[in-house]
Order: C-alpha cells, then sequence, then structure tokens
C-alpha cells in the first residue's frame, strides 16, 4: 500500500492561521506547487527529514469546515480522508481559538491522527492572555497540542517530534457526546453502515455526516432509513459543537489582566472608516505604483548595463569563433535579444509582487474588499472582486485564479471578462517604450491614463452587464478580517520568489519560443535566409494587415507583425519591435533614439503611439491568460467571446484615438 | 431588528437568520447561529457590517445583514 517509509502529513487550518507561514517555516522555498487533480486550487508539497525520518508535508487550502460548499472544502476533505495521509496537522489559530477549533472537532471525528499547531501564542501573550496547554489536550481527547510560533520559528522540531511519535496512534473519535437523541440515531447508522459497507473507514464521521445531509456522503454511501434520516439535523450538530466549544475555550483561556482593546481596533478605525477609508486605499495604491515605476526603474538601469556588455560580448566571441552568420543572429538577435528585453523589466515586476505581498501578509487586503464593498456594488461587483481587480494590475493569470473567491458563478464570469481590462505588468513595457520615446516630457502621465482607460472601460462594461443582466447579480460581501500583523519577511520572500519563478519561466519558455519563431519569421523567406527583413514571411504576413490597421493609426507591417507575437505574451509586443527595428538594446538612450527615427520615417507619431498603447491595454490577453480563462469559466464559448470581444473593443478604441487625435 | 438597523460599538443576539440556503449553510458553519452573541464594529453608509463573532471580525453585504434577525444584549446582564 505504502510505496516508502515517509509519513504523509497533511496541513489543515482556518484561512489566516499562520499555516502557510507555518508550512513555509518547516519547508523553505524547496516546494513542489501543482494542481490538485481536476479542478485549480493549488497543491503545495514539501520534504522535511527529522532525526532520520522522511517527512512529506502538503499544504491544503485555508478552510473553515469539513463541508463541501467550496472547491476548497472538498479538495481538503479528500486529502485528510486519503488513506496515504498519516497524521493531520492542524494548525490553529491561538488568538482565535472558538473559531478556529470548530474545524478541528470536525477533523477528531475522524479518528486519524490529529496533532494541534497552536499558533500565534505569542499574540495571545501581548493581548494579556494566557492558555492552558496542559489542560487544552484532555479536553480534545490526547491530541498532542504543540505551541508554535511560524513568524519567529520556536516550536518547528516539537512539531516535527510529535509528528514522528504520534503518526501511528488513532484518535478516540468521540471527544463531542451529541444528545441522547443523536447518539442513538448515530448507532443504528453505524450498525446499518457496517453491514451495507463492510469494511468502511471513518464510521462515526460518515454516520454523522449522513445526519447533517451531506451531499458527498449521501452519494457515497447511500443508505435507506427514512426514520433515522428523517430530515437535517445539521443545524442541531453544529450547535453541539460549538456548545463544547464554548465550553472548552471557558476551561483553557484565561485573562491576566484586563481585556486590552487590540492593536487592530484602533487600525481599522482609520482604515475602515466610513469617510477615509477609501482615500487611504487609493493612496496606498498610488505608493505601490510610484514604488513600481520609480525604484523599479532604477533598478533596471543596473539590468540595462548588464544585458548591453552580454550582448556586445557575445557578439565578439561567436566572431571569433568563426561562427556562421546565421548562428549568431540567432543567438544575439533572437535569443538574448529577445529574452534580454523582458529580464530588464523584472525589477518592476519585483517591487510590485513585494508590496502586494506585504499588503496581504498584514491583512490589509481583506479590508479592501469591505472598503470597497459600496462603490463595487454600483457597479453591480461584490467587495470582493476588488481583489482580484487589483490583481490584475500585477499579472491576470492570477487575477483570474483569483476570482474563486467568489461565490457566485455568475460575480465570476463578470470579474474574469473586466479583469483583463486592469493593466497587467506585461503591458507596462509596451506602455513604458512608446511613452518614453514618443512623450518624453511626461511618460509617467502617459503611462497612467492607460491605467486609468482600462479602469474607465472596466466601470463602463459593468455598468452595461449590469443593465443587461439585471438582478442576476447579489454579490454578497462575506469575508473575515484578519488581525493585523507584521508582514513576515519569511512569508512574503517566498511569495515574491513564486511570482518571479512564474514570470521568468514564463519569458525563459513562451517568449523564448516566441522570439525564435519571430526570429525565423522574419530571417527567412521563401528563397531561405534574407538579409532584408522586407524580403521575410513576416514582412508578407504584416503587408496582409496593414490595410486593416492603418485606420488605426497601426498601418505598418511591423507594427502587425509585433502584435500577433504579442499574443503570446504581451511584452512581446516590445522586443519584437526591437528586432523588427533591427534595435539591440531598446531600454537604453541610444536604443530608444534608433527607434523614434525609425518610427519617424514611416510617419508614426505620438497619436500613433497612443493608439498602438490603447491597442496593446485592450486586445486579446496573452496565451496563459486565455489557457487560464478558459479553466476558470471550464467553458470554451465564453473564453472565445472574450478574445473575440476584446479584439474588436481594442481595434474600435485605437480607431477612435486615431481619427480623433489626428484632427487635434 | 435586522443586524442592518444595530448600533456600532453594542453587543446583540441572535434570534433567526434567513438566508439563501447557501449563504446560511455557510453562516451556521462559521458559528453564527440563533443565541449567538454579535458585537457590531462599523458599518458604512451602503450598509457594509463589520461584527466581531467568537473572536473574528467579519465583514457582512448589506444582504446578508438584512437576512440576521437580532435582539438587544446586555453583556452579564
Amino acid at each position: 500500500m505504502k510505496k516508502d517509509d515517509k509519513i504523509r502529513v497533511a496541513f489543515v487550518g482556518n484561512p489566516n492561521c499562520g499555516k502557510t507561514t507555518l508550512f513555509n517555516a518547516l519547508t523553505g522555498a524547496n516546494l513542489k506547487v501543482a494542481n490538485w487533480p481536476g479542478v485549480t486550487v493549488e497543491r503545495k508539497e514539501g520534504q522535511v527529514s527529522y532525526k532520520g525520518q522522511k517527512m512529506i508535508l502538503v499544504d491544503l487550502p485555508g478552510i473553515y469546515s469539513l463541508t463541501s460548499y467550496s472547491i476548497e472544502e472538498k479538495v481538503s476533505r479528500r486529502c485528510v480522508m486519503e488513506e496515504e495521509v498519516d497524521v493531520i496537522v492542524n494548525v490553529v489559530d491561538a488568538s482565535s481559538l472558538e473559531r478556529n477549533l470548530y474545524l478541528t472537532m470536525q477533523l477528531l471525528e475522524l479518528g486519524k491522527p490529529v496533532i494541534l499547531a497552536l499558533n500565534m501564542m505569542d499574540v495571545v501573550r501581548e493581548r494579556g492572555m494566557e492558555i492552558d496547554t496542559h489542560r487544552l489536550p484532555e479536553i480534545l481527547g490526547g491530541i498532542p497540542v504543540v505551541p508554535v510560533s511560524a513568524r519567529k520559528r520556536t516550536g518547528l522540531n516539537v512539531l516535527l517530534h510529535a509528528v514522528k511519535h504520534h503518526y501511528e496512534e488513532n484518535q478516540c473519535e468521540k471527544v463531542i457526546t451529541y444528545p441522547k437523541e443523536l447518539e442513538e440515531k448515530i448507532c443504528l447508522l453505524e450498525t446499518l453502515l457496517k453491514k451495507k459497507y463492510p469494511g468502511i473507514p471513518y464510521l462515526r464521521w460518515t454516520a454523522i455526516k449522513l445526519l447533517e445531509s451531506d451531499e458527498e456522503t449521501v452519494n457515497e454511501y447511500p443508505l435507506q432509513a427514512p426514520d433515522i434520516l428523517d430530515r437535517s439535523y445539521e443545524k442541531e450538530i453544529i450547535n453541539c459543537k460549538y456548545n463544547y466549544i464554548e465550553e472548552v475555550v471557558k476551561e483553557v483561556l484565561f485573562y491576566k489582566h484586563s481585556k486590552k482593546e487590540g492593536k487592530t481596533d484602533a487600525v481599522d478605525k482609520v482604515l475602515t472608516h466610513r469617510v477615509w477609508g477609501v482615500p487611504v486605499f487609493l493612496g496606498i495604491m498610488a505608493l505601490v505604483f510610484f514604488l513600481t515605476f520609480t525604484i523599479g526603474d532604477l533598478l533596471k538601469g543596473f539590468f540595462e548595463v548588464g544585458l548591453d556588455a552580454l550582448l556586445a560580448g557575445t557578439t565578439s566571441l561567436l566572431e571569433n569563433m568563426h561562427t556562421a552568420d546565421w548562428l549568431i543572429s540567432l543567438v544575439v538577435d533572437g535569443a538574448i535579444a529577445g529574452v534580454g528585453g523582458i529580464l530588464t523589466f523584472l525589477p518592476n515586476i519585483f517591487i510590485l509582487f513585494l508590496a502586494l505581498g506585504i499588503l496581504e501578509d498584514s491583512g490589509y487586503m481583506s479590508r479592501v474588499a469591505y472598503v470597497m464593498d459600496g462603490i463595487m456594488g454600483k457597479v453591480g461587483l461584490s467587495g470582493k472582486a476588488f481583489l482580484p481587480m487589483v490583481l490584475g494590475f500585477g499579472c491576470t493569470v492570477p487575477a483570474v485564479m483569483a476570482t474563486r473567491t467568489l461565490e457566485k458563478e455568475e460575480d465570476r464570469k463578470r470579474t474574469i471578462f473586466l479583469t483583463p481590462f486592469m493593466s497587467c505588468s506585461a503591458r507596462l513595457p509596451i506602455y513604458v517604450m512608446f511613452s518614453s520615446i514618443f512623450f518624453p516630457d511626461y511618460p509617467a502621465v502617459v503611462a497612467f491614463s492607460m491605467y486609468a482607460l482600462g479602469l474607465v472601460i472596466a466601470i463602463l462594461l459593468a455598468l452595461i452587464i449590469g443593465k443587461i443582466k439585471k438582478g442576476d447579480s447579489a454579490g454578497t460581501l462575506l469575508m473575515e478580517l484578519p488581525e493585523y500583523k507584521m508582514p513576515n519577511a519569511r512569508t512574503i520572500a517566498i511569495y515574491v520568489w513564486e511570482k518571479v519563478k512564474d514570470y521568468l519561466s514564463k519569458a525563459g519558455t513562451t517568449i523564448f519560443i516566441a522570439s525564435i519563431i519571430i526570429w525565423f519569421v522574419l530571417n527567412f523567406g521563401i528563397h531561405g535566409m534574407v538579409t532584408d527583413v522586407s524580403e521575410s514571411f513576416g514582412a508578407m504576413l504584416g503587408h496582409v494587415l496593414v490595410p486593416v490597421l492603418a485606420p488605426a493609426g497601426l498601418g505598418l507591417w511591423q507594427v502587425a507583425v509585433a502584435l500577433i507575437a504579442g499574443l503570446s505574451a504581451k511584452e512581446v509586443v516590445v522586443s519584437s519591435m526591437s528586432v523588427l527595428f533591427g534595435i539591440t538594446n531598446i531600454n537604453s538612450v541610444a536604443g530608444m533614439t534608433g527607434m523614434s527615427a525609425a518610427l519617424a520615417k514611416y510617419g508614426f507619431g505620438p497619436v500613433n503611439a497612443y493608439a498602438m498603447m490603447v491597442f496593446c491595454l485592450l486586445y486579446t490577453p496573452c496565451a496563459a491568460t486565455v489557457a487560464t480563462i478558459r479553466k476558470e469559466s471550464n467553458s470554451w464559448k465564453f473564453t472565445a467571446f472574450m478574445v473575440l470581444f476584446q479584439l474588436i473593443l481594442a481595434y474600435v478604441c485605437a480607431l477612435v484615438v486615431y481619427q480623433v487625435g489626428s484632427l487635434l | 431588528m435586522t443586524l442592518l438597523e444595530t448600533k456600532t460599538g453594542e453587543w446583540y443576539c441572535v434570534k433567526g437568520i434567513s438566508e439563501a440556503e447557501n449563504v446560511q449553510r455557510r453562516l451556521e458553519a462559521l458559528g453564527i447561529l440563533e443565541g449567538t452573541r454579535i458585537e457590531v464594529l462599523n458599518r458604512k453608509n451602503t450598509g457594509a457590517t463589520i461584527i466581531r463573532v467568537r473572536g473574528t471580525r467579519w465583514a457582512l453585504g448589506k444582504e446578508i445583514a438584512l437576512g440576521i434577525e437580532v435582539e438587544e444584549y446586555h453583556e452579564k446582564g
């Protein structure tokens, strides 16, 4: 049954209980990240070794209970019930014991080995409270309770020690005794289940779930017992659990000195203020934006110097080796120039995700949903939809994935539909290039106008959808507001690293392949390798599109080719423009002057540049986004509609900008 | 009264919940049931309300707040 002697440990806990921080503290950044089969919930797996004992740790999504309403709950539930999982580590936020223990009570009913990791004990002490860690395990059926601090990295070894020594000890599954009526029913059900399904695991749990009319259990173990299962007893069962928890909390939690008003309430008085909440939020967003631009651009300078040196070095090295011209061209003009151009934007992306990571880890992000609830409500979206929208400024892929926090299908689709209009960081290089070349006096204003335009269009579309599908959405806010805390450096470092790795692997694969394809299309024609770009395959394709794009001010075959290439990833527009106009380092002053001169030759001025940026903002999102939308919406029709709609919208808007702009 | 008509900074006791099936079950799983004590922390003009339940803060939209029937609760009466 078991492939090896590794202990399999599942990490389960409420959202915001510090589970991921604890998991990261144990495993470091060395994780295997994949999706759970069939769904798009992230599955993180790491390995640790404690005193020669290897353990595989699996981080499950944060959940409040083991019901099966959300995808996260279903995934976690299936995982902990798998035979493969030897032991469950239930991470509990000690400062919010009452709510966290509900999940614990459900886990205990499985009868599997459970270890309670009591996290955030420091917060408990700060608030002048004390938890009796000797009494707590006694009331919870004798399970090991280990106080840990994920942030201060204390108690980690004790936790692993507990895993090593307790993973084979099954727990008493009857910690809570329900009222007589219910216990009798449970007993009868257990007998029936045993008879009908010999060898059934988690007997008591299954019986209780049947009484709760739990969908998954009813389907898996259908039972004809109308007199026992005459109605759902879910409410009574939940009530019993919470009553028991109240008793537990009363017995183990002490207030040493008078109950202090938490810092969180004081901070919330400002951040969720009915008047100040929104301006503060907008201020924070503006700050994030400012940092991404200024400090990001500063760092970018170093990358550019390095890239220039690399290009020159490689060229001379290959020339000295008497490499064939086409190969030098492939390596330098195709590969290094293409991918290198993308890498120089890494600092911007790094800082953006650093800022988002801090906002998320500090607990502010969930306040955003509340602060923006009214404003989002006006356009028919739930406040929760704001999170994916903000993420959209980073990258549309995680933003679309984040729409899963919305319960309603309709809300989710609306949000997915609108997120691509939040200008993602991949579009930033395009704005930076065109605004620095054509609007050198106020590039930041021009770039910012793109972000604003995206927002305006998203709002207008939301209003239109709201008018068409009146009453379909009542996206109601239901969200926990966690305690504010100091952002944890390690958690954020891992968060940023994952995003940057994502971006880099995208650059390394999609963009690399795109660069090579483009290099081929541009350097080869029907007669083989060509020296003049205008005789290449790319030029032929571009020329076909010129008449269509000309009314929108984009009537250059090079532009057409760059836009097609941008479908693989939007930042490719920049690299292909530079390849097409034969400019090696687009981000240097010399590169920009060259590009400006090259474009001016064709009469491509500021108005054209602006139309180009508008088109890039709005047109069909990159391949990775389209794939994600397809996955999340689970509908090809919806995906195809989005792709076509955006293409048409981009064309129309660019057309209007160019035509109106030319008149001015 | 509904949760929407409550005053911030006061404690209330849940008398009944009438929400859509899935919202109701969600609230129950989160420990918001008949008899649960709730502190109202904050409310916006839109009706979105922040409450404290079992030691945690929750932000509820107007529609959900409307479906929660409460009565005044005097601590340690």
